[in-house]
């Protein structure tokens, strides 16, 4: 068992609901065991601010083991913190150093409005899939067999790695567009490399961009930060691909 | 209370053939007019709100987390079973039957568990159909591993987030009828207490988790996915979310609580590390696939490796205990769950555990990485390749199968898995427990459903692995869409429910209430510190080993908590806007009333079986000794008022197509 040995500097984003003035505020945390992961560091803070009778730190966060797309913090600039490929609820104190300062924030962008503290709203990405995230598929007993329509293990791979996206929005937060393409192509990319996905791939793409330029959302001007900064190193090869998408979708006419 | 499981007759397997050519149905334009109340998105949930609206009925879909798609089904990671014998090792559909049945050690039912078995099939043809990404082989067709329990493979993977995979297929059917209308999505709602009028369930009282205003909401039938209640213990690898709430609340309105000492521990569980630790982490039951689990044959090498002093991958085999292959070599490491996680307790109690706390065992990879490479080599026409090659080949295909999993340990652990052991103990991962519901999955409160992990029907005293999976999209798209419509039948002339009734009204003030009188205590503890107390507390003595006098002691301990908790509990902030402490301290005060219950079952429960392993109970191997003369049956709490006093009904449980006998994986 570890010992608690590190103190920090935490500047935390305060915003007491969606409508008020927002501000960092300092705090200062003691005893940080590096073994913690960053949430359970921020649960000691909380504790510390619950028992002195202030109002405690929202955030979001939930499974804690980097699959549900929960937890959402911008930590020292970047999104989900320092290191590659993970989470912020799967990054751990290990990767912080005693008397560190630390800036934690929300998500910032216009599709993405603050609620209070480090939470904000991603309902524009559960609207996107409803514009179009889906295969037109009833429940029924009687859809062919799962072996009836061989599928390349190439393609079906590719289809899963798409498919893995979280939706937190990280790709969104990191980007200085707000573009929400890597998001929005990952699940147009599933579903293009599936034959299942095939009858509804024109309107698909078509609707699901259409809706994410409504919720707000910029333009991907080829930075590449989102790959980065992605917890799931979802590729922006799946951006290439929603764009070959769309152009094909957008140049023939239907007949 | 009587308890009617409503099983239909017939021979076993015409049971759910008869019933579905028998239903009373609901006709496309009466649905319209029929509003149905799904709360919870996982699988279960999500999979029955869009079947239902598929069908016709208005829904309103009710998540506590910002979206559906975050329900905690989503972190599943080994599989899904089906009996599709794709695999031509003799699988069927009464295999699955009997090996539910079997590793449930005998206390599900018959009819309900073939019926599961009956409609796996169709799951996985509706997830591709859905465009869910399975595994496939290089001949393009699904993949299969096994899990434990079982003699055959049948279930099907996405690496290791099958659960994410399969959730997001129904998700994206969900978001389809969102889409379209026909759902209403209520995210960020926590229910808060049902609503029963003429002793019929009409709607539920919400608490909208942004403004924290208490809303009523009607419908004519209420559906309940609402998952387990595994963090009852604290740590657990539920999410930090996931509660009993609804459930509970559901009890105290007349549900029935079936079998709630029926708890599973998972077996392979990343250790806990420190006093800190906010929740643990699964490592996929398929490991067990490929990896092997020992502890040092010698207590001095236990020793050594505690202190640091010596590497367990300078042991050499002689001196290794694969004690589940020593013990079970028909099933070796693919014994059942409550099974290696006894034998996981076993080791680590007599003193061969090898972490620091005594409390881990290794899951090794390195015969399993030398037996694919080796394969590997030769595939690729590497002759006379060195072991180093041959150990880079295998990692590789280690890596394509468990990719994630691999990961996670090492973010988490800061070890590579692919270098040195896995260290693994038991956690707490799944509850059998839950409301008791019969054959159309109806609670004991007429027009209330529970699906999925919420119910307690399928599993019985233990659950085999990739079977949440199954169990949650089988009640969801193929048997509540049927059987609900046998209730409806009757409500197509009700006409629209208005929230304005008496009860609405009450179970709207009494939700007020309970709910301002957290903010009343001039107590200065924080809600955790309760929830830890609370957890401590079963994981001690309602865990993997249970007695007559620690269950005792913990009843007496857990009413003490209760009353501390609402004398001292801290919670900051008000009833308005978002509230974090006021959402945990409602759930940590059901959980400590459904722990107490889970307590006064176990006890009352003279036996041993599946995850329940009372210690005076068991064979001179240390195996669960069950008793069938006295205790086949399951046990339906039945609130009477008092928390401490409810008052148990039984259903007995009628064998006629398995012979029921003692438990064996040797």
């Amino acid at each position: 068992m570890s010992n608690g040995n590190m103190n920090l500097t935490l500047k935390v984003w305060r915003q007491s609901n969606s409508t008020a003035a927002g501000k960092m505020e300092n705090y200062q945390l003691g005893g940080v065991s590096p073994d913690m992961s960053f949430l359970e560091m921020i649960d000691m803070l909380n504790e510390q601010i619950i028992r002195k009778g202030e109002d405690a730190i929202a955030f979001d966060h939930d499974c804690r083991e980097g699959i549900c797309g929960m937890c959402s913090m911008f930590i020292n600039g970047e999104a989900h913190g320092p290191n590659r490929g993970v989470t912020t609820c799967q990054l751990h104190m290990r990767s912080f150093k005693d008397g560190d300062t630390i800036y934690i924030e929300p998500w910032r962008a216009e599709g993405f409005p603050v609620v209070k503290d480090l939470m904000v709203d991603r309902a524009a990405f559960d609207r996107i899939i409803q514009s179009g995230g889906f295969v037109s598929v009833n429940t029924s007993g009687r859809t062919m067999d799962a072996n009836a329509i061989p599928i390349p293990k190439d393609d079906a791979d590719k289809a899963f790695d798409a498919a893995t996206c979280i939706g937190c929005g990280a790709c969104v937060a990191t980007c200085p567009n707000s573009s929400a393409m890597l998001f929005v192509s990952a699940k147009v990319s599933q579903f293009a490399l599936l034959p299942q996905g095939h009858p509804e791939r024109k309107e698909r793409v078509l609707n699901m961009v259409k809706q994410m330029d409504e919720e707000g959302f910029g333009n991907c001007s080829n930075i590449g930060a989102c790959e980065v900064q992605c917890p799931k190193n979802i590729s922006i090869e799946n951006i290439a691909r929603m764009n070959r998408e769309y152009l094909s979708a957008s140049v023939k006419p239907e007949n | 209370m009587k308890l009617d499981g409503k099983i239909p007759e017939g021979p076993l397997d015409q049971k759910w053939t008869k019933y579905k050519n028998s239903v009373r149905l609901v006709n496309p334009s009466n649905k319209r007019n029929i509003e149905v109340i799904v709360v919870g998105t996982g699988l279960a949930g999500s999979s029955a709100a869009a079947s239902l609206a598929e069908m016709g009925y208005k829904v309103k879909a009710f998540c506590f987390q910002d979206s559906p798609r975050r329900a905690h089904s989503i972190a599943a990671q080994g599989g899904i079973n089906a009996a599709k014998n794709y695999m031509n090792d003799g699988d069927s559909t009464y295999r699955l039957f009997y090996d539910t049945i079997k590793g449930g050690d005998y206390r599900a039912r018959e009819a309900n568990v073939h019926r599961l078995a009956e409609v796996s099939a169709s799951i996985i043809d509706q997830c591709v159909a859905q465009g869910v990404p399975f595994a496939r082989d290089y001949g393009g067709l699904l993949d299969n591993r096994s899990f434990g329990g079982t003699q055959v493979s049948r279930t099907f993977y996405a690496k290791g987030q099958t659960g994410q995979q399969l959730l997001l297929g129904a998700y994206s059917a969900l978001s389809r009828q969102i889409g379209k209308g026909s759902v209403k999505l209520y995210n960020r709602h926590e229910m808060m207490d049902l609503v029963v009028v003429d002793g019929k369930a009409r709607g539920i009282i919400a608490r909208n988790m942004i403004t924290g205003e208490i809303e009523s909401h009607s419908g004519h039938a209420v559906v309940l996915c609402t998952g387990g209640y595994g963090n009852v213990f604290f740590l657990s690898t539920n999410a930090m979310g996931s509660n009993v709430t609804a459930a509970w609340r559901a009890h105290r309105r007349g549900a029935a609580f079936a079998n709630a000492c029926f708890t599973q521990i998972h077996p392979t569980c990343i250790p806990v590390s420190g006093d800190h630790q906010s929740k643990l982490t699964l490592m996929s039951e398929s490991l067990r696939n490929d990896g092997r689990i020992w502890v040092p044959l010698h207590k001095e090498d236990a020793e050594a490796i505690r202190a640091k002093k010596l590497k367990p991958t300078d042991l050499p085999e002689e001196r290794r205990d694969y004690y589940l292959e020593r013990r079970y070599p028909a099933f070796g490491n693919l014994v059942p769950r409550d099974v290696a996680s006894r034998a996981a307790k076993e080791r680590c109690d007599a003193g061969y555990g090898v972490n620091a706390t005594g409390e881990a065992v290794y899951l090794d990879f390195a015969s399993a990485i030398m037996r694919y490479g080796k394969t590997a080599a030769t595939v690729q026409g590497v002759h006379n390749a060195t072991e180093d090659q041959i150990r880079e080949l295998g990692t590789k295909v280690v890596e394509g199968k468990y990719g994630n999993l691999f990961q996670m340990y090492e973010q988490i652990v800061a070890e590579n898995p692919y270098k040195t052991p896995m260290m693994i103990y038991p956690a707490v991962h799944y509850t059998m427990g839950g409301l008791w519901v019969d054959y159309e999955l109806m609670t004991t409160v007429t027009g209330c459903y529970a699906c999925g992990e919420a119910n307690f029907s399928d599993h019985g005293a233990n659950r085999l692995g990739a079977s949440a999976l199954m169990q949650g999209l089988a009640d969801g798209y193929f048997v509540l869409p049927y059987t609900i419509g046998n209730y409806l039948a009757d409500e197509i002339s009700t006409g629209a429910i208005s929230t304005k009734t008496p009860e609405f009204v009450e179970a709207e003030k009494a939700v007020r209430e309970r709910l301002e009188g957290l903010f009343k205590t001039t107590g200065t503890e924080t809600v955790d510190t309760y929830h830890k107390k609370l957890g401590k507390i079963i994981w001690d003595y309602c865990g993997m080993a249970r007695n007559k006098q620690g269950l005792e002691f913990a009843i007496s301990e857990i009413r003490k908590i209760r009353e501390e908790f609402y004398k001292n509990v801290k919670v900051p902030g008000g009833m308005t806007g978002v509230n974090t402490e006021l959402e945990k301290a409602t759930r940590v005060a059901d959980f400590i009333e459904l722990g107490e219950l889970m307590c006064l079952d176990a006890l009352e429960r003279n036996e041993s079986c599946g995850g329940h392993f009372r210690e005076e109970y068991q064979t001179e191997e240390g195996e669960a000794l069950r008793v069938d003369e006295t205790f086949s049956y399951v046990a339906a709490w039945e609130f009477t008022g008092d928390p401490s006093a409810p008052k148990m009904n039984k259903e007995d449980l009628i064998y006629e197509n398995i012979k029921v006998q003692q438990r064996s994986y040797k």
